[in-house]
């Protein structure tokens, strides 16, 4: 314990450790998860595995390359978490190699490359989706109909893995368009938004997630209640969802009311898509977002906005995962730009001015 | 009471439990007494005895050295064996002068000043009690050891309205205050009134930590013989217990960067200090004892002990059962803000809250894992720095950076260390960052200072060269002015001496 003597204090700690946040926030994830690999069946619990099974084994090959202690690193839960999260966000039946290259990009580009752990400028899984989806717009855009298992529509384990290893395609019947991408098209082909969204489903329906759209990100009410989790665990703070998710609604709420033609309501930009699962899990990763309140206020603001933006005025109907790669390429100027004030400063860091007159003098 | 928001702090596992419940016992004199001459933030006390000599409990040993200082007396009566150099309870392992004194077991009483038993309102000027407490060598006793009559002093250079009395008590084990406030409230109400009368204040607000219940009950009971004190709980949050924080939370007044929180209109002294202050006025004692919290998992009988100052801790942890058959680590002080003993030889001093034997699992010292940027030493912080920000900039040898964003404003209160899932030791990062800091501003007034006095004397060097020229020049002159006309007398040559002596 020489160390420790030689050293500043303090001399306890908190039980907290960074596998142990891992570990929270993915039980959080759970309920979510199980949801949808049972919505959308074999193939989405197969895709799953792959893209964890092969998060990790890009986590070890790396660390391994780069020297670094592998037993110890590997199983802290950040590539787990990374794996995890990415296969939220894909095509509940895209093949198996979209799980693989999505994971190597996540683990390898954006997190090894730029010095491992910590020290990634931008969200893996976010990143690895976005090169995918620019990539292979085909397969990352496939959709598949809700097939809950049990179901007759669920495909058995071995159509599943025809669909998986991509000896099959996905039949057509079995595809079907995500409530955003539907209001997209519609559009382009001339149909006021109003008018399909009344095909679209309920917004109670649409909470619950019996809807299509990626692996994990279908059923709003189990996020919120994963993200109320971490809320209350203090892993995560209110900051980056409430910025987002209220951004969002209030940019989708004013510009609803101002022209229900073009602009999609409320509820189905915060029911719909990944609105929940970002504001909750990916927004929120410590790595990629500010490190102070304020600086988070604005990161989750920005990030709420980027994403009706895209969803609304650009070409894709979902806008999330560059809304948060785009806010991540900000976090350093947030962070310089909304540091706390230092006690007994001002903002400016000029020691406060209060000098007061002595009252008894000598 | 309305509290005010204070921005930071941790939720800690206080552990306080372990000697919360066991009343004040007094430790026995022990055989050999190790009094250091420093105990107390300031300059070293003078010795004033001389090896050999008797002396008895309570007299002067140590006078107060130049500017903010401190008296040291005898804690028993014995004879003096040595003046030397003795390990000090600080982490460094440093030696300073200590005065040892052989107790004879009579434990007899010098003579005292004359106690002032009247009540309210005391017959003595406010100068009279400060000089009382300075006399008595009272200082900080809430660890920090800022002799107290100075802080009673305050009056006279600033608008002071306020009294707030520190029973917050934040470190975690430490419950020396806690017993103190349960077992002695008059004293300390007493302490508290003396203060007050000393500083002519309005408002006197004694704050204690929501977990010292029974603490609070005792002192509301006693501070009713005092309408101006309000008893006030504050929130259970490290660092409460902070000058400045603590004064926030009460008050609303933010305390200045670099400044004293008398730039505010109050002074801040602990409990035990306060009950220090009562009995050198009521009963003419100097500070010779205090109350020590010895807890930790390795200690066999953790207690709250009144120790005489001087006591080695080696006799103190073996009044309390002595330590289990673990490796632990001595601490003086508590586990935030406190530091490694050096050595079971050192003494206890005017500072020492507590002496904690803690057991690896206590301490928790996992190993180190990279910073995942989660904030929360920025949330943590109470005084509003980004710790994650300037150990990166510390790490990378930039410590101007770490200065420009506040590295110097850091209390040390160890919460950023304490919160950090990484175990990343942050505030250990910012001590040795403000430390070189500081050395280097030494080396650089020294260089300033080196640099100037060169200019100077390269100055002098020209000036003297160009009187030298001029001299030659004018003596020339004069020469051939003598040539010319041989009548002719030269008068510039002593005009220019003169002006260059």
């Amino acid at each position: 314990m020489s160390t420790l003597a030689n050293r500043a204090g303090p001399f306890t700690h908190t039980a907290n450790s960074v596998t142990r946040t891992m570990v929270w926030v993915m039980v959080a994830l759970a309920p979510a998860t199980v949801y949808g690999l049972w919505l959308f069946g074999w193939p989405a619990v197969m895709l799953f595995a792959i893209t964890l099974g092969s998060s990790l084994a890009a986590e070890a090959a790396m660390l391994t390359l780069l020297g670094q202690p592998v037993r110890a690193r590997l199983w802290d839960g950040s590539a787990l978490l990374t794996g995890w999260l990415l296969a939220m966000s894909l095509p509940p039946w895209a093949p198996w190699w979209i799980g693989v290259l999505g994971s190597v990009f996540a683990i390898v580009l954006a997190k090894h490359v730029f010095g491992g752990l910590g020290q990634n400028m931008f969200n893996p899984a976010m990143v690895a989706r976005v090169v995918l989806l620019i990539s292979f717009p085909v397969q990352m855009t496939l959709w598949a109909t809700p097939a809950p298992a049990g179901s007759a529509a669920t495909p058995s384990f071995n159509q599943a893995l025809a669909y998986i290893s991509g000896h099959t395609p996905v039949p057509e019947h079995m595809s079907a368009a995500t409530a955003l991408g539907t209001l997209k098209t519609e559009l382009s082909r001339g149909v006021p938004v109003a008018q399909t969204s009344k095909n679209l489903a309920a917004p109670q329906h649409m909470a619950v997630g019996n809807e299509s759209g990626s692996m994990g990100e279908t059923s709003a009410v189990l996020l919120l209640a994963g993200g109320l989790l971490l809320l209350g665990l203090r892993i995560i703070s209110w900051h980056i969802p409430l910025a987002m998710l209220g951004t969002l609604a209030a940019l989708a709420a004013a510009a609803h009311a101002l022209d229900p033609a073009r602009f999609a309501s409320m509820p189905i930009h915060l029911l719909s898509g990944a609105a929940v699962l970002g504001a909750f899990f990916i927004a929120t990763d410590y790595v990629t977002s500010p490190v102070s309140r304020t600086g988070q206020l604005l990161f989750g603001a920005g990030i709420g906005a980027l994403t009706w933006v895209i969803r609304s005025l650009g070409s894709y109907p979902e806008g999330l995962a560059f809304a948060v790669v785009l806010m991540n390429a900000l976090v350093p100027l947030i962070d310089r730009g909304f540091r706390p004030r230092v006690f007994g400063r001002s903002r400016r860091g000029k020691s406060l001015d209060i000098k007061a007159e002595p009252r008894i003098k000598l | 009471m309305m509290l005010f928001q204070v921005r930071g702090g941790v939720k800690l596992s206080y552990r306080k439990e372990l000697s919360s419940e066991s009343a004040i016992v007094r430790m026995p004199v022990p055989k050999r007494l190790l009094i250091p001459l420093q105990q107390h933030v300031g300059s070293p006390a003078e010795p004033v005895v001389e090896v050999g000599q008797w002396v008895g409990k309570g007299q002067l040993i140590g006078r107060g050295g130049r500017g903010i200082s401190a008296n040291v007396h005898a804690s028993t009566s014995g004879t003096v064996a040595a003046i030397e150099d003795r390990v000090a309870p600080h982490p460094s392992g440093l030696t300073q002068l200590t005065v040892v004194i052989e107790a004879d077991g009579e434990d007899r009483w010098a003579e005292l000043p004359t106690p002032i038993t009247a009540d309210f309102p005391l017959p003595a000027t406010p100068r009279e009690l400060n000089d009382r407490v300075a006399a008595a060598g009272i200082v900080g006793l809430g660890g920090a050891a800022f002799p107290s009559a100075v802080k009673l002093d305050m009056r006279y250079k600033y608008s002071i309205d306020t009294l707030v009395i520190n029973g917050a008590e934040c470190e975690p084990y430490i419950t020396c205050d806690d017993r103190l406030m349960r077992e002695a409230a008059n004293e300390i109400v007493d302490g508290v009134r003396i203060m007050a009368y000393a500083l002519a204040v309005e408002h006197i607000i004694i704050a204690i930590e929501g977990n010292k219940p029974k603490a609070l009950k005792a002192m509301r009971e006693a501070a009713k013989a005092d309408r101006s004190i309000q008893v006030v709980t504050v929130p259970t949050r490290f660092p409460m217990g902070s000058a400045q924080h603590l004064l926030m939370a009460v008050t609303g007044r933010e305390t200045p960067a670099d400044k004293r929180t008398a730039e505010v209109g109050a002074v801040v002294h602990n409990v035990a200090t306060a009950r220090a202050v009562s009995s050198a006025v009521r009963r003419g004692e100097p500070l010779i004892s205090r109350v020590v919290t010895v807890s930790g998992f390795g200690v066999r009988e953790p207690a709250n002990v009144e120790v005489r100052l001087g006591t080695p801790v080696e006799d103190l942890l073996a009044f309390c059962g002595g330590l289990h058959p673990v490796p632990t680590l001595l601490i003086n002080g508590g586990p935030m803000m406190g530091a490694p003993l050096p050595s079971v030889h050192a003494p206890v001093v005017k500072g020492s809250s507590g002496v904690l034997a803690l057991t690896a699992s206590e301490i928790n010292d996992g190993p180190q894992s990279p910073c995942i940027r989660c904030g929360q030493c920025v949330t943590a912080c109470p005084a509003g720095l980004v710790p994650v920000e300037m150990a990166q900039l510390i790490k990378r040898g930039d410590l101007q950076g770490a200065k420009a964003i506040g590295s110097q404003d850091c209390i040390s209160c160890g919460s950023c260390s304490y919160i950090c899932p990484s175990h990343i030791p942050l505030a250990h990062y910012f001590s040795f960052a403000n430390g070189t800091l500081n050395a280097l501003d030494r080396d650089a007034r020294r260089q300033d200072r080196i640099r100037a006095l060169i200019q100077a004397r390269n100055e002098r060097a020209a000036r003297e060269a160009e009187v030298k020229k001029a001299v030659a020049a004018a003596r020339k002159a004069a020469k051939a002015a003598a040539k010319a006309a041989a009548s002719e007398a030269p008068v510039a040559e002593a005009d220019l001496l003169e002006e260059t002596t």
